[in-house]
C-alpha cells in the first residue's frame, strides 16, 4: 500500500468519525461535558498550585529572620543595633522597619485603621529584617543566629520567618499529592468513559462491522474509525476543560488582584501557559486513544461474520 | 479451486453439521449445492469463507489449507471469496454505492479506480443510475443484485451463494442465476446453495447433494470430482 493510499484511508476513517459525531450532537456533547469536567479539574488544580508557588516567590524563598526589639527602645538605638547587626558575617543585609511606618502599613492593609486611631500610642516595635548570607542559611546557622540576636537585652523575640516557609511549603506539597491522586482519579474516569462510549458503538454497528468484516476487512481496518472516534472525544473534552479552565481564571482575576492589593502585592492570577495547555491536549488525546484502543481490543475480535 | 478431504464440522453445541465430506471443485466450475435445510449446504459455504473452521480432514480453498491459514491472514484470504447471501446483507444506512464499494474501500483502492469499478458492477447487475438509492428504496430482486454487485467487484476468482433466489419469485430466479453463470463464463468458479430443483434442472449444471452432514451417491469417503451427478 502506497503512502498516498494509506493516507487517504485514515483522513477517510478521520473523517468519517468526525461526521458521525456530528450527526449525533446531542450525545457528542454530553460525552465531550463528562471528559471536559473530569480533565478541568486536575487542570485547574495545577493552575491553583502553580499561582500559589508564584503568588508567594519571594516569601517561600525567604529564610529571613524578624528581630522585634523592645517596645521602649528608641529609634536612635535601634539604628545603632541595625548597624551592629550589619557587621556580623553570617548577615547579607538588614532593614529597620521602624515603629512609625509599621503602624502606618497595618492601619492602611489590615482595615483596623479605625480602631487604631483610638490607640494612644504606638504599641508596635521597631523591628530590625535580617536577611542571612547564603552561606549562612542552613537551619542550623540560622538557629545560631537567632540565639545570637535573642541574647541582646534590647530584644524582645526573634522569629525565623522560615519555620512558615516551611509549613506553607508543607501545604503546597500536599496540594501536589492531591493533584496526582486527582489527575490520576479522573484519568481513569476519561478512559472508562471513552471506553464504554466506544463499545456501545461498535455494538450499534455490529451489522457493518460483521459485513466490513466478511468482504475481507481486516481487525486495523474495523478498529481504525472507533480509535479516531476516542482520540475525537479525548481532544475534544480537553479543548473543552481548557475553555472551563480559562473562564475559571478571567472570573477570578478581579477577586484575585484585589485580594493581592490588600495584601500589598500586585499579583495577577496566572492562566495556563502554553506547556500546560499542551499537557492537557497531549493527555487527552492518548487517554481518548488508549480508551477506545482496550475496548476496541475486548469487543471487536468477538464479532466474526455469521452466514 | 475447492478441495474436501474427509472433513467433518462440529459445532459447539455438540451437533455434527458434516461427516466425512468428501469432493472436489475445479476452477471456472458452476455446481450447486443442494439438500434439505440443515443437510449441510450453509456449514459447506462457511467453511468455504472461513467463517468456520474444519474439526477434521483438509479443507483447500485457492490453495490454501483453512485448518491452518493464520487468523491475521484470514481477511486477505476473503478477499478472494465473494459471498452473496439470501438476506443479502446489505447496510441499511448506506447507499447503494457505499454498500458496492465496501470491498474495495477495504481493500485500500484508490477513490478514481473505486469510481469506475462500482459503476462497472452496477452495470453489470443492470443497477447503473441507482447508486445514491438506499437498499430498502430498491424491490427484493434489485437488493439481490446489489448484493451480487458487491461479491463480484474485486472481481475474486471464486463466487459462493447461499439460497440466493429465495426470496425471489421464479422469474427474479432465474435473472439471478443467469448472472451467476455469466460470471462462470468469465472464469470464475460459482458454487450456488440452493433447495430449489426447478433451477437446478433448468440450468444442468453439476449437483452435488448433501443429506444428514453427508455427500449423496457415491460413498462419502469416494475419491473427490466423482460425486458428480448431471
Amino acid at each position: 500500500m502506497s503512502l498516498g493510499v494509506a493516507g487517504a484511508r485514515h483522513m477517510q476513517a478521520f473523517l468519517g468519525s468526525l461526521g458521525r459525531l456530528a450527526r449525533n450532537p446531542f450525545a457528542t456533547i454530553l460525552t465531550l461535558l463528562v471528559i471536559g469536567l473530569a480533565l478541568a479539574l486536575p487542570a485547574a488544580l495545577q493552575i491553583f498550585v502553580t499561582n500559589a508557588q508564584a503568588a508567594t516567590g519571594d516569601f517561600a524563598n525567604a529564610v529571613d529572620l524578624s528581630v522585634y526589639l523592645k517596645t521602649d527602645v528608641p529609634l536612635a538605638k535601634a539604628e545603632q543595633l541595625a548597624r551592629s547587626a550589619r557587621e556580623r558575617a553570617a548577615v547579607a543585609e538588614v532593614t529597620l522597619i521602624p515603629a512609625d511606618k509599621a503602624l502606618e502599613e497595618f492601619r492602611t492593609y489590615s482595615g483596623f485603621g479605625v480602631a487604631l486611631e483610638a490607640l494612644k500610642e504606638n504599641p508596635l516595635p521597631h523591628v530590625l529584617h535580617v536577611r542571612p548570607r547564603e552561606a549562612a542559611s542552613s537551619t542550623a546557622a540560622l538557629e545560631s543566629l537567632r540565639r545570637y540576636f535573642a541574647a541582646w537585652p534590647e530584644v524582645d523575640i526573634v522569629q525565623i520567618d522560615s519555620e512558615w516557609v516551611m509549613r506553607f511549603n508543607a501545604i503546597l506539597e500536599v496540594l501536589r499529592r492531591l493533584l496526582v491522586i486527582a489527575a490520576a482519579l479522573l484519568g481513569a474516569g476519561v478512559l472508562a468513559v471513552i471506553g464504554n462510549t466506544i463499545r456501545l458503538e461498535i455494538l450499534n454497528r455490529r451489522a457493518e462491522i460483521e459485513v466490513t468484516k466478511l468482504v475481507g476487512g481486516s481487525n486495523g481496518f474495523v478498529r481504525r474509525p472507533f480509535l479516531y472516534t476516542g482520540v475525537l472525544y479525548g481532544f475534544g473534552g480537553a479543548v473543552l476543560a481548557w475553555l472551563i479552565v480559562e473562564a475559571a481564571v478571567a472570573v477570578l482575576g478581579q477577586p484575585v488582584a484585589t485580594l493581592a492589593q490588600l495584601y500589598g502585592s500586585r499579583y495577577i492570577l496566572q492562566g495556563p501557559t502554553g506547556d500546560d495547555i499542551g499537557s492537557l491536549l497531549a493527555a487527552g488525546t492518548v487517554l481518548g486513544w488508549l480508551g477506545a484502543w482496550i475496548s476496541a481490543a475486548r469487543h471487536l475480535r468477538s464479532i466474526e461474520p455469521r452466514a | 479451486m475447492i478441495a474436501f478431504e474427509r472433513v467433518s464440522k462440529r459445532y459447539p453445541n455438540g451437533r455434527e453439521a458434516l461427516s466425512n465430506v468428501t469432493f472436489n471443485i475445479n476452477t471456472g466450475e458452476m455446481v450447486f449445492l443442494t439438500g434439505r435445510s440443515g443437510a449441510g449446504k450453509s456449514t459447506v459455504l462457511k467453511l468455504i469463507a472461513l467463517l468456520e473452521r474444519p474439526s477434521r480432514g483438509t479443507l483447500l480453498v485457492n490453495g490454501k489449507n483453512t485448518s491452518t491459514l493464520k487468523t491475521r491472514h484470514i481477511p486477505a484470504f476473503r478477499r478472494g471469496i465473494g459471498v452473496v447471501f439470501q438476506d443479502h446483507k446489505l447496510l441499511a444506512d448506506r447507499p447503494v454505492f457505499d454498500n458496492v464499494a465496501l470491498p474495495l474501500v477495504v481493500a485500500a483502492t484508490p477513490l478514481k479506480e473505486i469510481d469506475k469499478r462500482v459503476r462497472a458492477a452496477l452495470d453489470q447487475v443492470g443497477l447503473l443510475g441507482k447508486e445514491r438509492m438506499l437498499p430498502f428504496e430498491l424491490s427484493v430482486g434489485e437488493q439481490q443484485r446489489v448484493g451480487i454487485a458487491r461479491a463480484v467487484i474485486t472481481k475474486p476468482p471464486l463466487l459462493i451463494a447461499d439460497e440466493p433466489t429465495g426470496n425471489l419469485d421464479p422469474d427474479l430466479a432465474l435473472e439471478v442465476m443467469r448472472l451467476f453463470r455469466r460470471f462462470q463464463d468469465v472464469g470464475v468458479t460459482v458454487v450456488v446453495a440452493t433447495h430449489d430443483l426447478h433451477i437446478v434442472r433448468e440450468f444442468g449444471q453439476r449437483e452435488i447433494v448433501l443429506d444428514n452432514g453427508q455427500v449423496q451417491g457415491e460413498a462419502a469417503d469416494s475419491l473427490p470430482s466423482v460425486v458428480a451427478t448431471r
